[in-house]
């Protein structure tokens, strides 16, 4: 009788499931069968007397020569047997908090895994791979944080695309006619004119966000292309505006694997890592940050306490369009060194992604920003090493991770409540 | 009314009063679109102080990139002068020339509109049910790719094999669209995040599927498709001109949108899920079959508009990437058209002119086509905020009614 009772309450619970329980139970899933997955495919794809080698030192560095040979086959079912593992802890589902936890540290070995196949028999640089991927991330990133910056005020900034490519140009050609230093802040400045144009549109014209945001777009788009072939062709001298060297930090660059992932970079890289902890702590722990957040979520109630509601967005859209800003700098200040037509390919609306991704935290976009960069640097790489899938398709799979991701895991995410209505004081 | 029968009419949601059947009701929808007044002469006001102030900014940017003439201001200011105003005079001459100048620019103008205006519908239509389609490009590629594949390898009579190609290019779109709509549907994926990442993807699968046999010419090694088969080419309308037949689909897509959006019960859900999906859901209506729709006829108007990239124009094969930016542009044609079939109609002429005309402005007066964006972007802006304009020409202020949303946020 009892144990009936006790199995009827057992159904009923499960019934009750909460979202955060059926979550897990997706995940849960998800992650036995990339287990099964992981060891099928890359466990048994490869000979099983295979063994990868994992380059984890640069030419020149310090302490050269680290390598990390490795039975690859061995390695996979290593991995797969953690992956099974965090996918049995997560369907107990006694941790709700760590699902994502477990689900990050599961994709990241199974592209761990998926290298080890990819490189089985041949020898891969690791580490080159992760440091492109932390380059490749910061655009993706600082285009995040412009936009979470501005949404968490409840101002749609659609145009984080427009704002990276306008700086870029403008960090270019102010770059090589005065120094690069100017033209770093030239960049910034402009970022911040074009975050002021869109604040002034949605705020003091109540010009639909989206709108504003596209027409942002659209006229960078525009004014770049047209200037660069009317100014840059007949002045090509304005096209090379050099780049900033990186800035080893003494002791931990020379640290391998985290070293030159982390500590010698440029200061781009560095000033995005400060960016996110400083903007994560500004948001969460100070004044300015609990003023945004509820301007953001209630601008009535946040008027009705004396919060200037329009400045707090003219603020923080400004703001917003400086760290884009020094994302367009970043792409012509220190990856490529030239201007091209529509050089931003997208970035900026993958950076919208990272920051939905990234469920509108900072942290969240850095890590969205990282998978994004992995992406572009998982391209790039892999034409080395010639696998036999087609690289359309590697090119592909991170997009599909995401979708993926997006639709069973990281389910619904919340935006700011206000987000897009302008506010008009009564 | 024209609909009979015991289902919800659903012209009761329109919020303007009953149109006549007949006459889209261009005039309220003008008046929406720019809240200025009722008659017809202020609601066209704005829109042509917004062209002109446009142009007027265009001029000076003419002006101040004028490289030659800017050399002359120190020598010979007078002679600087009129060279810069020649400049412009040139270069908007040939705007004017290459947009409505002749038969052949006209002709021209309603080529670039084909694409344009299809791929507007498609961005229109989720508009109005609350949905943002950044993924008509994808969707363009998806579906032009399906409607190259039936020209190409069914062979048939023209009069069917346009049909079945135009079918497949629909179908082709409406399941790359219908996926974004489904992942929404089921799992509460963000359209937004959804409809890029198939962009890539299906810029990617374009890339693979020119290279492999089904798709790749023969004898070629780049990634180039097979000539799609004459019978299922895109006749022109007249000899010697590019304009074909696909601007008469496109005019159909646009009464089919408007009877769809303000005639069916289908549309009437869309548009009531789009103004509040909470209040679709307790009205009864599945608000996750909606959003499959939505994104399904999104997609199939957008796949519509891939088919014109390869059906309907020289050298009739898909190419890498070949949809161009046309997705993007879709996304400022259908806030400019507020949405509305026929204000996207109207837009897609407007942007297609602008195009036309920006080519033979490149071709002789040397100003580069780009700057036919820096105008667009520049138009829809002031028709956006007709408080700008109003500030500029010092216009006082009619009825600031009727200035509706057009997005609402990211929905959630």
């Amino acid at each position: 009788m009892t144990a009936q009772i006790a199995a009827g309450a057992t159904e009923e619970s499960l019934h009750r499931a909460t979202p955060e329980q059926r979550r897990a139970r997706t995940v849960g899933i998800l992650l036995l069968l990339l287990a099964a997955f992981v060891l099928w495919i890359f466990g048994l794809g490869v000979e099983s007397t295979d063994t990868s080698t994992f380059n984890l030192s640069l030419p020149g560095a310090k302490y050269e020569n680290i390598k990390w040979e490795v039975d690859s086959r061995m390695l996979s079912a290593i991995l797969a047997a953690v992956i099974a593992f965090l996918g049995g802890l997560v369907l107990r589902r006694t941790y709700l908090r760590w699902t994502n936890v477990a689900l990050a540290i599961s994709l990241a070995l199974t592209a761990l895994s998926f290298l080890t196949w990819a490189a089985a028999g041949k020898s891969f640089s690791l580490v080159g791979m992760l440091v492109s991927t932390v380059v490749l991330s910061i655009p993706v990133t600082l285009g995040a944080l412009s936009g979470l910056m501005c949404e968490r005020v409840a101002v749609i900034n659609i145009s984080i695309e427009g704002q990276l490519l306008t700086s870029a140009f403008v960090g270019t050609i102010v770059g090589s006619a005065a120094n690069i230093w100017i033209g770093f802040i030239a960049a910034v400045l402009v970022g911040a004119l074009l975050g002021a144009v869109l604040a002034v549109l949605a705020i003091r014209y109540h010009i639909d966000q989206i709108i504003a945001g596209v027409v942002i777009n659209i006229f960078a788009l525009g004014l770049t292309s047209f200037l660069a072939r009317r100014v840059l062709t007949a002045a090509p001298e304005l096209n090379s505006p050099g780049r900033f060297a990186s800035a080893k930090i003494p002791f931990f660059g020379d640290i391998p694997v985290i070293g030159p992932m982390f500590f010698d970079q440029n200061m781009f890289v560095y000033a995005t890592f400060i960016l996110v902890i400083v903007i994560h702590f500004g948001l969460f722990y100070t004044r300015w940050g609990l003023r945004s957040r509820s301007v953001g979520e209630h601008p009535k109630a946040a008027d009705t306490v004396g919060i200037d509601v329009h400045k707090t967005r003219y603020r923080n859209v400004i703001l917003g369009g400086c760290i884009a800003g020094l994302g367009g700098a970043f792409l012509t200040l220190s990856q490529v060194s030239r201007f091209e037509e529509n050089l931003t390919a997208g970035i900026g609306f993958i950076g919208l992604a990272a920051m939905i991704f990234g469920r509108w935290m900072p942290f969240g976009a850095l890590a969205a920003g990282l998978v994004f960069g992995f992406a572009r640097a998982l391209q790039q790489k892999l034409g080395i090493l010639g696998t036999p899938i087609p690289s359309e398709f590697l090119s592909m799979l991170p997009y599909i991770v995401t979708i993926i991701v997006v639709a069973g895991v990281v389910g619904k995410s919340r935006p700011p409540a206000a987000d897009g209505q302008p506010y008009i004081k009564q | 009314m024209t609909e009979s029968g015991s289902t919800p009419k659903p012209d009761n949601a329109d919020k303007s009063s009953q149109p006549d059947p007949d006459q889209p009701n261009s005039e309220d929808f003008l008046k929406n679109a720019t809240g200025v007044g009722s008659s017809l002469r202020q609601a066209l006001l704005i829109p042509a102080l917004a062209l002109l102030s446009a142009l007027v900014i265009g001029a000076l940017i003419i002006a101040v990139t004028d490289v030659d003439s800017l050399k002359l201001w120190s020598s010979d200011p007078g002679e600087a002068f009129s060279s810069t105003l020649r400049g412009i005079g040139n270069a908007y001459k040939a705007l004017f020339v290459g947009s409505l100048g002749s038969r052949r620019a006209i002709t021209e103008t309603l080529f670039a509109a084909t694409p344009l205006i299809l791929a507007g519908l498609a961005v229109a239509v989720g508009f109005q049910a609350g949905l943002f389609n950044i993924g008509a490009n994808g969707q363009m590629h998806i579906g032009g790719l399906v409607g190259l594949w039936v020209g190409f390898s069914v062979s048939a009579p023209t009069i069917i094999h346009i049909p079945l190609a135009i079918l497949g290019a629909i179908v082709g779109g409406a399941l790359w669209g219908g996926l974004a709509g489904l992942l929404k549907a089921r799992t509460g994926a963000h359209e937004v995040i959804t409809t890029i990442m198939l962009n890539f993807i299906a810029l990617f699968m374009v890339d693979y599927l020119l290279t492999g046999t089904l798709f790749q010419a023969q004898g070629r090694n780049d990634p180039i498709s097979k000539r799609a088969d004459t019978t299922a080419q895109f006749p022109t309308l007249f000899d010697n001109y590019r304009v074909h037949i696909g601007f008469l689909v496109a005019l159909a897509a646009v009464w089919f949108v408007w009877w769809l959006m303000y005639r069916s019960t289908i549309g009437f859900e869309f548009r009531a899920v789009g103004a509040n999906p909470d209040g679709g859901k307790y009205a009864g209506m599945n608000v996750a079959w909606v959003y499959v729709a939505v994104m399904a006829v999104s997609g199939s108007l957008a796949g519509l508009a891939g088919a014109n990239q390869v059906l309907g124009l020289e050298p009739y094969r898909a190419f890498s990437g070949f949809a161009g930016d046309t997705g993007f542009d879709a996304i400022a044609l259908a806030l400019l058209g507020r949405s509305h079939p026929v204000g996207v109609l109207f837009a897609g002429l407007l942007f297609g002119g602008l195009r036309a005309g920006g080519l033979q402005m490149q071709g002789t007066a040397g100003i580069p086509v780009d700057l036919v964006l820096v105008l667009q972007a520049l138009i829809i802006v002031f028709i956006a905020a007709p408080e700008l304009v109003k500030a500029i020409f010092r216009i006082k202020s009619v009825d600031d009614g009727a200035k509706s949303t057009v997005s609402t946020g990211w929905g959630s």
